[in-house]
C-alpha cells in the first residue's frame, strides 16, 4: 500500500475530523448542563451558514462582518429555543425532549431551504481553493484551516470552563440541585449553553459553507457529531477532539481505502458504525462518566 | 346527551373487561367500520388509491411504532429501515414466485430478526443512547438496501409481479383496498387487545419505570427485546403491504429516514400510547402538506403572486417540524387526548365536576 496515499488521507481526515468535532461540540455543552442530546445541531449548523448567506447577499454586508453579525444572532437563537421551547419540558421524560430537538431540526431544515432556496450558495471567506502540497501531500487549504479554526475554538471553550461563568456552568452540569441551593441561576445557565451550542454550530456551518456549499445536506453533520459526541463520552470537550481525530480519520481513511474495493460508498456509514460499536463495548465512551442512577 | 353515564352498574365480569363498555362506543365504532367498508363504493376510485389505502397503510405502520414509543417507552428513529427491510425481503421472495401470504409472513419475521438484534444492542443502553443507536441502524440499513445485490443499487426499482392473496388477485382497486383494510384492522385489533394481556400490562410497567418493574419480577430485558420484536414484525409486514399494495415498484429512497420522521410524527401528532392516535396522526400528518399546499397556491393566485417553488417542495418537512413541536409543547398525547377530553366532558355533561 501506498504510504504516501495513506498519509494524505490521515492529514485531510484529521482537519475534517476536527471541524466535525466543532459541530458536536455544542452537542456536549447541552449535554453537560441539561442531560439531553441536541438532535437539532445539524441544523443548526445549517441555519448559522444560511443566515450569514443571506446576511452577506442580503444586505451587501462584507464577509468580515457578516460572520459576526451571524454568530450573535445565533447566540440569540439557541437562547431563544431554550427559552420558548425546551424550558417548558422540564420534569417531562428527556424521550420528549430529545423528539422536541428532533421536530425543531426537521422544521428548520424545510424552513431555511424552502424561504432562501434549496440551490448551493457559494459562501467565499477568502480561502483560495487551490489544494496545497507538502512534498508529495495533497491538503485542501480550505478544510486545513477550517480544522486549524475548529480546533481553536474548542480549546477557547475550555478555557472557558476555567473562567467564572464557566466554573458556573461546571456546577450546573455536576448538580442541578446543588448549585440551585447556593445561588446559581440554572436556567440561565441551560439558556447559556445552547447559546454557545448555536454559536459552535455556527462556527463549522460557515467552515463547512465555505468547504462545500451552503445547502440543507449541512444538517447531515448532525449524524458524524452524534457519532463523535458519543464516542468521546457525551460530557466531555478533550473528548470531543480526540474522537473527532478518530472520527475523521476513520472517515479518509474507509473513503479511500476500502471504496475502490467494495464499489460502494463507505463515507456515510462509518459515523453510524462508530455509533453501534461504541454503544456495544464502552456505551460511555472513551472519557464520559457512567451514570448511576438511583432506585 | 345520549353519551352520558351515571354510576358504574357492572353486573357480571365479562362486562367490565369489554373493550368498549359504552354502547355509544359500540355503536361509533360499527358505525365508522361501515363507512370504511362501503369506502369503494361511494368514494371516487381516484381519491381511494390515492388517499384511502396510503392512509390505511400508513396508519398501520404508526400503529406498529406506536408499540414500542407508546406501550413500551423505547424511541426508534430507524422505523422506516425495518419497513424496508420488510418490503425488500416481501418483493424478492414474491419474484421467486413464492406466495404472497407466506412472503409477508417472512418480510415480517427478517424484519423482526433484523430489527431484534439492533435491538439487542442497543438494548444495553437507554433513552438518548436508543436513539442514536436506532439511528444509526437506519443509515447502516439504508447502506445495505442501496447495494446491487439487494436493491441493484441506488436510484434502481424492483417491480412487484403481479400478486394474490388467498386466491382473490390483488390487481383491481376494489381488492387492493380490501387486502389493506383488513391488514391494518387485524392490526388495531391486536393492538386493542394486547392492553389487557399480561404482554401489554408487562410493557406498561417497563415503560413507566424499568427498574421498578424489574423488582416486581418483570424481566425488563426480555419485554424490551419483545416489544421490539413484535414491533418490527408489524412493521416488516406493513413493508411488504406497502410495496405490493400501495408503490408496486420500490427502490432504496423510498424506506430513508424521512419516512422515519414521517412515522414519528405521525406517532406524536396522533397521540403516544393510544390505538385511535396513529389513525388521526396519519391523516393530518399525509395531507396536511397537501392542503396546506393547495391553500397556499390557491392563497398567491388569489392575491396574484407565485409561491417559490422550493418554498412548496419543503413544505411538507415544515409541516412536520412544527406539527411535532407545537403537540409536544401543547398536547404531548396528541390528537387522540384531544378527542378524549371531549367525550370525558359529553360523558359527564353538564356535571363536569364529576369522575368518570
Amino acid at each position: 500500500m501506498d504510504i504516501m496515499l495513506i498519509a494524505e488521507l490521515v492529514l485531510n481526515g484529521v482537519f475534517v475530523g476536527l471541524m466535525y468535532a466543532l459541530v458536536s461540540l455544542g452537542i456536549v455543552l447541552i449535554y453537560k448542563t441539561s442531560g439531553l442530546v441536541n438532535l437539532a445541531q445539524g441544523a443548526l449548523a445549517m441555519t448559522g451558514a444560511y443566515i450569514t448567506w443571506v446576511i452577506g447577499a442580503y444586505f451587501g454586508v462584507p464577509i468580515w462582518l457578516s460572520i459576526p453579525a451571524a454568530v450573535v444572532l445565533m447566540f440569540f437563537g439557541g437562547v431563544l429555543i431554550e427559552r420558548s421551547a425546551l424550558r417548558r419540558m422540564i420534569g417531562q421524560p428527556v424521550i420528549m425532549a430529545i423528539m422536541l430537538t428532533l421536530g425543531i431540526e426537521i422544521a428548520l431544515r424545510g424552513l431555511l431551504p424552502g424561504v432562501f432556496g434549496a440551490a448551493v450558495k457559494k459562501l467565499d471567506i477568502g480561502v483560495s481553493p487551490a489544494p496545497l502540497f507538502l512534498g508529495d501531500i495533497l491538503i485542501n487549504q480550505s478544510i486545513m484551516i477550517g480544522g486549524v479554526v475548529s480546533l481553536a475554538l474548542i480549546l477557547a471553550s475550555l478555557a472557558f470552563f476555567n473562567s467564572r461563568y464557566g466554573i458556573v456552568m461546571r456546577a450546573v452540569a455536576d448538580d442541578q440541585t446543588a448549585s440551585w441551593s447556593v445561588g446559581i441561576r440554572v436556567e440561565k445557565a441551560i439558556a447559556v449553553a445552547w447559546g454557545l451550542a448555536a454559536v459552535s454550530a455556527t462556527g463549522a456551518g460557515i467552515l463547512w459553507g465555505a468547504t462545500q456549499g451552503v445547502d440543507w445536506s449541512l444538517s447531515l453533520l448532525l449524524i458524524k457529531a452524534l457519532a463523535i459526541a458519543i464516542l468521546g463520552g457525551l460530557d466531555s470537550i478533550p473528548g470531543v477532539i480526540l474522537a473527532g481525530l478518530i472520527v475523521g480519520v476513520a472517515e479518509s481513511l474507509a473513503t479511500g481505502l476500502i471504496d475502490p474495493v467494495v464499489k460502494a460508498s463507505t463515507r456515510d456509514i462509518v459515523a453510524s458504525v462508530i455509533i453501534l460499536a461504541t454503544l456495544l463495548f464502552k456505551p460511555h465512551g472513551l472519557f464520559g462518566h457512567e451514570h448511576i442512577e438511583r432506585v | 346527551m345520549f353519551y352520558r353515564r351515571a354510576g358504574i352498574r357492572h353486573t357480571r365480569y365479562q362486562e367490565e373487561r369489554q373493550l368498549f363498555p359504552l354502547t355509544f362506543d359500540r355503536v361509533l365504532i360499527l358505525f365508522v367500520l361501515a363507512i370504511l367498508l362501503s369506502a369503494p363504493f361511494w368514494i371516487d376510485r381516484l381519491y381511494l388509491v390515492g388517499y384511502m389505502v396510503p392512509w390505511l397503510i400508513w396508519s398501520g405502520a404508526a400503529l406498529g411504532l406506536n408499540l414500542l414509543m407508546g406501550g413500551a417507552g423505547q424511541i426508534h428513529l430507524g422505523y422506516g429501515a425495518v419497513i424496508g427491510i420488510g418490503a425488500y425481503t416481501s418483493v424478492h421472495l414474491v419474484r421467486f414466485g413464492v406466495p404472497l401470504e407466506i412472503a409477508m409472513i417472512s418480510g415480517g419475521l427478517m424484519s423482526a430478526a433484523i430489527g431484534s438484534i439492533f435491538g439487542a444492542a442497543a438494548l444495553r443502553v437507554k433513552g438518548i443512547y436508543l436513539a442514536m443507536a436506532t439511528l444509526a441502524m437506519q443509515y447502516i440499513v439504508d447502506f445495505f438496501t442501496q447495494t446491487k445485490i439487494i436493491s441493484g443499487g441506488t436510484l434502481a426499482t424492483l417491480q412487484v409481479p403481479p400478486v394474490s392473496f388467498l386466491g382473490i388477485s390483488l390487481k383491481s382497486d376494489l381488492a387492493t383496498y380490501y387486502f389493506v383494510f383488513g391488514v391494518t384492522f387485524l392490526i388495531a385489533l391486536y393492538m386493542l387487545n394486547i392492553r389487557r394481556t399480561s404482554f401489554g400490562r408487562a410493557l406498561a410497567a417497563v415503560r413507566e419505570k424499568d427498574y421498578a418493574a424489574q423488582i416486581l419480577g418483570v424481566s425488563t430485558y426480555r419485554y424490551k427485546l419483545l416489544a421490539f420484536w413484535v414491533s418490527s414484525f408489524i412493521g416488516g409486514v406493513i413493508g411488504s403491504v406497502l410495496a405490493v399494495a400501495y408503490l408496486r415498484a420500490i427502490s432504496p429512497d423510498q424506506f430513508h429516514l424521512e419516512l422515519s420522521v414521517q412515522l414519528l410524527a405521525m406517532v406524536i401528532v396522533g397521540g403516544l400510547g393510544s390505538v385511535l392516535g396513529p389513525f388521526l396522526g396519519a391523516a393530518l400528518i399525509l395531507f396536511a402538506p397537501i392542503v396546506l399546499n393547495n391553500t397556499l397556491g390557491w392563497a398567491a393566485s388569489a392575491v396574484g403572486t407565485e409561491i417559490p417553488i422550493d418554498l412548496r417542495a419543503h413544505l411538507p418537512l415544515l409541516a412536520y417540524g412544527l406539527l411535532i413541536v407545537v403537540f409536544l409543547l401543547y398536547e404531548p398525547l396528541g390528537l387522540a387526548k384531544i378527542y378524549d377530553n371531549f367525550r370525558k366532558y359529553l360523558l359527564v355533561w353538564p356535571f363536569r365536576h364529576a369522575q368518570k
